[in-house]
């Protein structure tokens, strides 16, 4: 059976002083085999140790953001035959390391908790649903499947350079609720982003696009909020 | 290391354990008037209900015309009568108002062209009892589990719900009979947590991770249902786990249901459309048990597809392909990425998947935990919650309608955030801690960091899972199972003598998945025992050896009690089969 090197970045908190890397052999089982079942038959058989993030493990819940040869893609969903090999596996870039695989999400998420993304209405609700149209909910399509991964956040420059810069993941969670029809919060919430940690750390260098695993477009979404702010000049 | 010493205290409330629906919806209801905290073994929007695909149920009539009444018999039927009536009214009628309210806090529905939800069709919904199949299942697209979930978390947000998140429970705490708090171990710094509450609320998902072929998530192991059996209180009907018709052939990933709602069909070898033969009126939108077991008896009498012949093919040509892109997204990037198969153009290759856990925590409908038997009315556990999967309502009986999940856990995660609400306002102090309260946990953490034993728990894990697979799936016989419990009955003392390889603080995965591991097995033992005993074939649980429904002898739930020697004990309790307005769906032949 075929082996694959992985080189996997190890931190213990407890022992080590600094991160290191470690090589294991991975026997390839079958077909279609995944970063994330490289690393559970890593764990189950080699080294329990290994610490890593992972639930649904297909690409839904965000769990397993990680660095793979290079480029921030979620374990789960990477096809271990078509990276080269060896397999180089770290934390994702710029997050604080608990260990090994596993970061400190607490700064990414507070900055999202940060831009009210949830919706704000101030009109009475009617006994039915809002009305939406399809045109008005297509507009929601590319933003609303965000999985809060940090996959694109922590591949931008900006956001390594400015540790306040809000990110593309919580600006692309503001968009999502602003264009929103039904929706009534723009205003609070784009004061809050019209400074220089907010959308205008966005130099557009489109790391967040390519790193998204779910095919989402951040970059798209900071320019929708870019020109929501100069049009409210005039 | 006496890490007695060392326990935080916490004191809510209360307490809610599990940040999925369920969860989350109840820590809305609970966190309005009373000091509410939600402990979760993973970030909220990381939970199991993320990956709900096709919809939630309600006869909100937005296509054609619907009633909650005949969404209730659809249920009741789909549940081969061991579902009980009163709780299945209460959440049918509720179903449309917590549908407007689910929109109403954001959730971004797919929409008609008069700007209303969308609705599609689903397996087991039918309109006028069975006539034909009805559009009932509000969706968005295929990703209503995820935006359901995320629009939840977002007004748990905005209303400053308390969140433990990375704490993993470790035992439910109880004094004089009555549930007061829970032991935690923190994941990610490690250390031990004690949280002292009014009332406890578990909304800890299913175990459908018993089995190897599983469209669950990692975490679904049942560590909820597995703790409050071990606080000696009984896991009802367990023995009922729902295989999902279409599961990715080879890793079990789900195709939504909501495919076959939109035109997909299933085709075997031979190139036929084999569900006419099962269920001549729905076809391919019969309920899951009867889809799964067509599948597995085709593939059984050599109508299989592929050179083994061992899987069945889902069929979307008859789906254009911008209705794929538009209202089946996910599963067309499913298809893609774990069968390489671009599902607008070929079919894609499925197997029965372990799905979802009928059985649970035994619950009323007011989300009260409750401990009943044949004779005598059914009593409340003071303190005592539970919602969604981990709980036993019973709404699902032995087969659950796909949408009635997340049905299920919105409508009983509402209505228990409430209860537990009430009941600890109601208290004017907490109930004291007991003596040796956490003690139990703590000894089990301490057990499995200083083992020294020789098993390793990835090994006991895949023995679990590949015989569950094999002798206690879609068609179970008096053999498969008597093979089974022995086969359990040696992992359980393999388990015994089980070392981990991390003996630290720090995120220590290892120490979180051999506890998993024991919650598995106390939980299969009770499975397997349930199905043993259950000399009939009803929903989910079918066996060849008795493949009649037996209304005279089974029409009634099992309760599997975890005895202190680790042995199951099993009692019964009735159907509840009066509604709480109408008259009793009477249980008669179940056919689609």
């Amino acid at each position: 059976m075929e082996k694959v090197t992985f080189s996997i970045l190890r931190y213990d908190p407890e022992k080590d002083k600094e991160p290191f890397f470690q090589d294991f052999q991975v026997e390839l089982r079958r077909p279609g085999m995944m970063v994330l079942d490289a690393l559970n038959q890593i764990r189950w058989e080699q080294d329990g140790t290994l610490a890593y993030r992972r639930s649904c493990r297909e690409g839904v819940c965000g769990s397993d953001g990680l660095n793979i040869n290079g480029v921030n893609r979620l374990s789960c969903m990477t096809h271990v035959e078509e990276l080269q090999y060896p397999i180089v596996i770290q934390p994702l870039p710029s997050l604080p390391l608990i260990k090994d695989l596993v970061v400190d999400m607490d700064n990414f998420l507070d900055k999202y908790f940060s831009c009210k993304p949830y919706l704000i209405s101030r009109t009475p609700m009617p006994d039915h649903e809002m009305l939406q149209s399809p045109e008005e909910r297509r507009k929601l399509d590319g933003l609303y499947e965000c999985i809060l991964c940090a996959c694109c956040s922590s591949s931008c420059p900006s956001y390594w350079a400015d540790p306040e810069y809000l990110g593309p993941s919580a600006l692309l969670n503001v968009w999502r609720f602003i264009i929103d029809s039904r929706d009534e919060g723009a205003d609070e919430r784009l004061e809050m982003l019209n400074n220089r940690h907010g959308v205008w750390r966005c130099h557009t260098i489109l790391n967040c696009i390519e790193a998204c695993p779910k095919g989402l477009n951040p970059t798209r979404a900071i320019g929708g909020l870019k020109k929501a702010l100069v049009m409210a000049r005039f | 290391m006496n890490r007695m010493t060392q326990i935080q205290m916490h004191k809510h409330d209360c307490l809610i354990v599990g940040a999925g629906g369920a969860g989350l919806r109840a820590a809305l209801g609970a966190s309005l008037g009373a000091k509410t905290a939600v402990i979760s073994q993973v970030f909220p929007t990381r939970s199991h209900t993320v990956s709900a695909q096709g919809g939630i149920g309600a006869s909100l009539g937005n296509v054609e015309p619907d009633n909650w009444y005949w969404h209730m018999y659809d249920t009741v039927k789909g549940s081969d009568w061991l579902g009980d009536q009163d709780a299945i009214e209460f959440m049918c009628r509720m179903a449309p108002s917590v549908v407007v309210e689910l929109e109403h806090m954001g959730l971004p529905f797919s929409r008609l062209e008069n700007g209303r939800i969308y609705q599609r069709m689903f397996g087991g919904h039918t309109s006028n009892f069975g006539e034909k199949a009805v559009c009932r299942s509000c969706a968005a697209a295929d990703r209503t589990g995820h935006a359901m979930l995320h629009t939840l978390f977002e007004q748990c947000l905005k209303n400053g719900v308390h969140f433990f998140n990375e704490y993993m429970a470790l035992e439910l705490l109880t004094h004089e009979g009555a549930v007061n708090g829970v032991l935690a171990w923190d994941m990610v710094r490690g250390g031990f947590h004690l949280f002292h509450a009014k009332s406890v609320l578990f909304a800890t998902g299913g175990y459908s991770r018993l089995f190897r072929t599983s469209s669950n998530a990692h975490i679904n192991t049942g560590d909820g249902v597995a703790i409050a059996m071990r606080a000696g209180l009984p896991g009802q009907d367990l023995e009922f786990l729902q295989f999902h018709p279409t599961g990715i052939v080879g890793v079990g990933n789900l195709i939504t249901e909501g495919a076959r709602g939109e035109g997909g069909f299933l085709l075997n070898g031979p190139g036929e459309k084999f569900m006419v033969k099962y269920a001549p009126t729905i076809k391919d939108l019969a309920s899951r048990d009867v889809v799964s077991r067509a599948m597995a008896q085709e593939i059984r009498e050599g109508r299989g597809v592929g050179p083994n012949k061992d899987h069945i093919l889902l069929s979307l040509e008859d789906v254009p392909a911008d209705i794929i892109r538009e209202r089946l997204p996910g599963i067309k990037e499913l298809a893609e990425t774990f069968a390489g198969v671009d599902c607008t153009k070929e079919p894609i290759p499925v197997h029965p998947t372990a799905h979802y856990a009928m059985g649970g925590i035994p619950t009323n409908r007011f989300a009260e935990v409750v401990i009943g038997s044949m004779d005598g009315p059914e009593t409340p556990v003071p303190g005592f919650y539970s919602a969604g999967e981990s709980a036993c309502a019973s709404v699902h009986g032995a087969n659950r309608l796909g949408t009635n999940s997340l049905l299920d856990l919105i409508v009983f995660g509402r209505v228990g955030g409430e209860r537990m609400r009430e009941y600890a306002n109601s208290l004017d102090e907490f109930v004291p801690l007991a003596e040796n309260a956490g003690a139990r946990g703590i000894a089990e953490v301490e057990r499995l960091m200083n083992g020294t034993g020789r098993e390793r728990m990835g090994a006991i894990m895949e023995d679990m899972q590949r015989t569950m697979d094999q002798n206690c799936g879609v068609f179970r016989t008096e053999e498969s199972l008597s093979r089974q419990y022995d086969i359990i009955e040696e992992l359980r003392k393999r388990f015994e003598d089980i070392a981990i390889d991390d003996h630290g603080q720090s995120y220590n995965l290892d120490l979180v998945e051999a506890l998993e591991l024991g919650h598995m097995l106390d939980l299969a033992a009770a499975l397997v025992c349930g199905a043993l005993a259950r000399t009939e074939s009803r929903g989910g649980h079918y066996r060849d050896d008795f493949d009649k429904r037996d209304d005279e002898n089974w029409l009634k739930h099992t309760q599997a009690y975890l005895e202190q020697d680790g042995s199951i004990r099993l009692d019964f309790k009735p159907v509840r089969l009066k509604p709480l307005t109408v008259d009793t769906i009477e249980p008669k032949e179940r056919v689609y």
